[in-house]
């Protein structure tokens, strides 16, 4: 595992952050949170170095490049037919054999007893944290073979040249040369549960809470917006549970047989049980605070219990909602020398 | 939850029970409701007053809202609220806040206050010290009183040394004093409280702005004192539990035994007499906690019956044989508290923040010290002594036939305390003219007729509050002491409406647990705590504390988040909801249910 940034692979425990421009946020966030000791399930990241090289072999037969920057940004037609033809050759097009040797190698290395994976693009500009640019991205869960993973690792290329990727592009004026993309592949969790954690309130921005959001098998059902969660708000410093919302949890996603997932109904009484139990709860902030303090800031957590009971991140990203408040924001109180004036304010019914 | 407005009844419109209108009558006149009550929004007293009122106990709502009116009107000159006016029908105290909303008085009230205020945020400490010397001496003074008594001639030594002053007027002087002691003691109680919780207040305000999330009782928390005499009276019990281990009588102490016959082996052999010199040293001062909120005549001390510490101790001596920790850990109680405080502060944005937080932090905690300390000399040690005095006065009058045949000493709590003087000077008279007393004529029918008032109002609901609810509750007194808001409003206005399995109270102690329901309604029934059961009562307070170790859960009627009961589960780590309002009501012995601590929400599962 002694791969640089530079291969076209890099495994999680050697990059961080700051290799974002070759991992992507995703890879470089996980790659952050396992060399801070964080449990992660085990993975790698195709990096950028192993876009370009596929890139450049491409490009050596036809152009690629240059056609996205000729498109109108205006021209929907256009750009449809500019997208079917590139992602036609980012899926059919014979990948570089020391790319493909690579990214192969390393996912027999990662599930030696043929554990399935999951693939998600890992974008490398700050704008793909943009929620106009997050939505374009990949995510194929429960991959089995390293072939079907390397033909995902592709789709994950090809959503660059997306008809709405490649209009963001042209609308703003982002040179294409600078535009790459990194690919995280990661062993899969078959969750109990799943969900999000917010290191602060995403209702009121209150720092001193954790709220936790889960509900059963895969987290894709709580991310997706398909099952209702149950939500807790758990005291960030206390470890009080101060709110337990137990929803009708109708459904769940699970991992189908020849590859990817499935939703089944959940039966009674698993539907409206709690899907964590407050040690879990507590267990989750633990690792929610150890995230917080690693980073200097509130964290957007995704994480997963696995049939053991062990809690797992499979994202951490900074909270941007409230950040971004933050930086306008007013002390709470007008500051006095005299604390007494804020009694008075109290007692002269000004509050 | 309709969208029509709802209202309260009308002060008029609240009828006296059939059959106790005599009763009602006798109290104070400037207590009865009048026409003019009817502008007026009143609530009920339920946190101090839950009970029907024996006439004599009326006192405590009597010298209590003299002196709580007079600090806030004319001494500490609060700017927006006067006192608060009471009056009592069926039993049940009811009481309207006095606001200032003429923005010249406010202003003009706001430049007096501040002064005044001032002055005590920065001689707190001294003036907290003087405050307990103060209540040391008048406590001292009420000790001195000497029991009333009769002789049948002037003794010869004091009728040679010329008193003239016949022994009868001694009855009067002993009673005028006790109950002038009574109205000093309230005063005391008023010199700091609304400060103190002011300050507290100040605080809360800010910790909810910053971190809207946060929970009453992190803040509660933060604020707590750690060396409260309030803690003392339980620490006491867990010294002679071990006391007992040490010397070898713990064999005596089992659950329900007999504490007189107890105390008479113990009596009988050395160790046993050196626990019993030890149990003296635990009494006095800090047996003198009333089982109840010290409101009540029957709100008896530790010090007049030892059921509680006596319940308290085999569990104690248990833990101590198992060889477990029964220490309360107060450093580490302190370590956590400034752990809570520093974590807080990290969170906040501002240097700005920081600065007005470590302000607000330091007041609250100058201040604690009395908010939570005054209790155990005020409402406990004070009060039980004065009910004791009057007591004495029940025996005399007693003794004299005033109460009949079938008569007991505590039959004088159904006199009012200005008929009590009456009887007093009836027996005076009697004693010095040489004629019989009238007492044992009159007293005898109109005790039966209360007593029964007292019993008929009990069985009878009465509304939590009188009156159109005003748009805001805005007095700051009405606020910090009884916790009523706009929003407490409502929710009573929607009780029943809702689903009856479901009660609704502050969140005291997080945790969620599920057990059997055991409804206590006075000390005499705290034999019936079973290991695990949730203790269901009106009010806990510390005293009831070592109880806590026994229970699983706590939910009581009345409370607030910073109530004592809550104090004390936050320190037993015990899931608590306070202020249910209606859970004795409501939940029977034996149904079990379940407590969420975190939500304040009580859910009543299934039958006993």
């Amino acid at each position: 595992m002694t791969d640089s940034p530079m291969s076209p692979v890099a495994w999680f425990a050697d990059v961080g952050i700051k290799d974002r421009p070759t991992v992507g946020g995703k890879g470089g966030s996980l790659g952050e949170l396992t060399q801070a000791g964080i449990a992660v399930p085990p993975g790698f990241v195709v990096t950028t170095a192993a876009f370009e090289v596929f890139l450049s072999a491409l490009e050596a037969k036809e152009a690629i490049r240059p056609l996205v920057e000729a498109l109108d940004p205006d021209d929907h037609a256009a750009a449809t037919v500019l997208s079917e033809k590139l992602r036609a050759r980012v899926m059919g097009d014979p990948m570089p054999p020391e790319v493909e040797t690579a990214i192969i190698s390393a996912m027999r290395q990662l599930c030696p007893e043929g554990q399935p994976v999951a693939v998600r693009s890992s974008a490398t500009t700050e704008d793909a944290d943009d929620a106009s640019f997050a939505g374009l991205q990949d995510t194929f869960l429960w991959v089995l073979t390293p072939e079907d993973m390397a033909h995902k690792v592709r789709e994950c290329w090809g959503s660059l040249y997306s008809v709405e990727s490649m209009t963001y592009r042209r609308k703003h004026g982002l040179p294409e040369a600078g535009v790459a993309m990194a690919v995280v592949v990661q062993q899969m969790v078959d969750a109990l549960c799943a969900g999000v954690m917010f290191t602060r309130s995403p209702t009121t921005g209150d720092k001193s809470v954790i709220t936790i959001e889960g509900a059963w098998g895969l987290g894709s059902s709580v991310v997706s917006g398909e099952v209702t969660p149950d939500k807790w708000v758990l005291g960030k410093i206390t470890a009080e549970i101060s709110a337990r919302d137990i929803s009708d949890k109708h459904a769940r996603q699970v991992p189908a047989e020849s590859g990817g997932i499935i939703e089944v109904e959940n039966e009674e009484p698993m539907r409206s049980s709690p899907c964590l139990t407050d040690d879990q709860l507590m267990a989750l902030r633990d690792v929610g605070r150890k995230v917080e303090r690693h980073y200097g800031k509130a964290q957007d957590i995704e994480w997963a219990l696995d049939k053991a009971g062990n809690v797992l991140l499979l994202q951490s990203r900074p909270e941007t909602v409230w950040s971004q408040k933050d930086a306008v924001a007013k002390p709470v109180t007008a500051p006095v020398a005299n604390p007494m004036a804020h009694v008075m304010n109290i007692f002269g019914g000004r509050r | 939850m309709s969208a029509a407005p709802k209202g309260f009844p009308l002060p008029s419109s609240i009828k006296v029970v059939p059959g106790t209108e005599s009763a009602q009558a006798a109290y104070p006149y400037y207590t009865q409701f009048v026409p003019e009550d009817d502008g007026k929004f009143w609530f009920y007293n339920s946190m101090h007053f839950p009970e029907p009122m024996h006439h004599f106990d009326m006192i405590t709502a009597e010298a209590a809202y003299v002196a709580m009116g007079a600090f806030n009107t004319r001494v500490h000159v609060l700017p927006t609220a006067k006192g608060v006016d009471h009056r009592i029908i069926n039993g049940r105290v009811y009481i309207g806040g006095v606001v200032v909303t003429d923005p010249d008085e406010i202003a003009e009230r706001v430049a007096e206050f501040q002064t005044r205020a001032f002055w005590y945020y920065e001689h707190w400490e001294d003036l907290y010290e003087q405050w307990k010397d103060k209540m040391r001496a008048l406590i001292a003074e009420a000790q001195a009183l000497p029991s009333p008594s009769l002789p049948d001639y002037e003794p010869l030594a004091t009728f040679k040394e010329g008193n003239a002053v016949a022994a009868s007027h001694d009855l009067l002087k002993i009673y005028q004093q006790q109950v002038e002691g009574y109205h000093r003691m309230w005063h005391h109680h008023f010199e700091f409280l609304l400060l103190g919780y002011g300050a507290y207040m100040t605080f809360f305000d800010f910790c909810k702005k910053a971190f809207p999330e946060i929970s009453d009782q992190a803040i509660s928390r933060m604020v707590a004192g750690m060396e409260a005499e309030i803690f003392r009276p339980d620490e006491e019990v867990k010294r002679l539990a071990r006391r007992a281990v040490e010397l070898g009588v713990d064999h005596h102490f089992t659950d329900n035994v007999d504490i007189d016959a107890v105390l008479a082996d113990l009596d009988k052999v050395g160790v046993g007499k050196d626990w019993l010199a030890e149990l003296e040293v635990s009494r006095n001062p800090w047996f003198n906690v009333s089982s109840g909120d010290g409101f009540y005549h029957y709100h008896r001390s530790w010090q007049d019956d030892l059921s509680m510490p006596f319940a308290a101790l085999p569990g104690y001596i248990d833990k101590i044989k198992a060889g477990a920790n029964i220490e309360r850990p107060t450093a580490q109680l302190i370590e956590e508290r400034e752990a809570l405080v520093a974590d807080y502060r990290e969170l906040l944005d501002t240097d700005e923040d920081k600065a007005t937080y470590d302000q607000l932090i330091t007041l609250a905690h100058r201040v604690f010290p009395y908010v939570e300390g005054h209790k155990f000399y005020c409402e406990h040690w004070y009060t039980n002594l004065f009910f004791n005095k009057i007591r004495e006065f029940g025996r005399l009058l007693l003794a004299h036939d005033f109460f009949g045949p079938d008569g007991i000493e505590e039959d004088i709590f159904h006199l009012t305390q200005y008929e009590v003087e009456s009887a007093i000077v009836d027996l005076m008279l009697s004693w010095g003219v040489g004629s019989p007393p009238r007492g044992p004529a009159y007293w005898p029918p109109i005790v039966a007729q209360r007593k029964a008032a007292i019993i008929e109002w009990g069985k009878h609901p009465t509304p939590p509050a009188l009156g159109d609810v005003p748009d805001a509750i805005d007095d700051p007194a009405i606020n910090m002491l009884w916790g009523i808001t706009r929003e407490n409003l409502d929710s009573w206005l929607d009780d029943g409406t809702g689903d009856p399995n479901e009660l609704k109270g502050f969140a005291a102690c997080s945790g969620v647990v599920e057990g059997i329901a055991r409804v206590v309604k006075s000390v005499s029934d705290i034999h019936r705590i079973q290991q695990g059961d949730i203790l269901v009562c009106q009010v806990t307070n510390p005293t009831w504390s070592p109880l806590f170790q026994k229970i699983s859960a706590a939910v009581s009627d009345i409370g607030g988040s910073m109530s004592h009961m809550a104090i004390v589960a936050r320190e037993y780590g015990l899931p608590a909801v306070v202020g249910t309002g209606v859970a004795t009501t409501r939940i029977k012995d034996g149904q079990r249910i379940r407590v969420d601590g975190g939500k304040g929400t009580v859910s009543i599962l299934e039958d006993a």
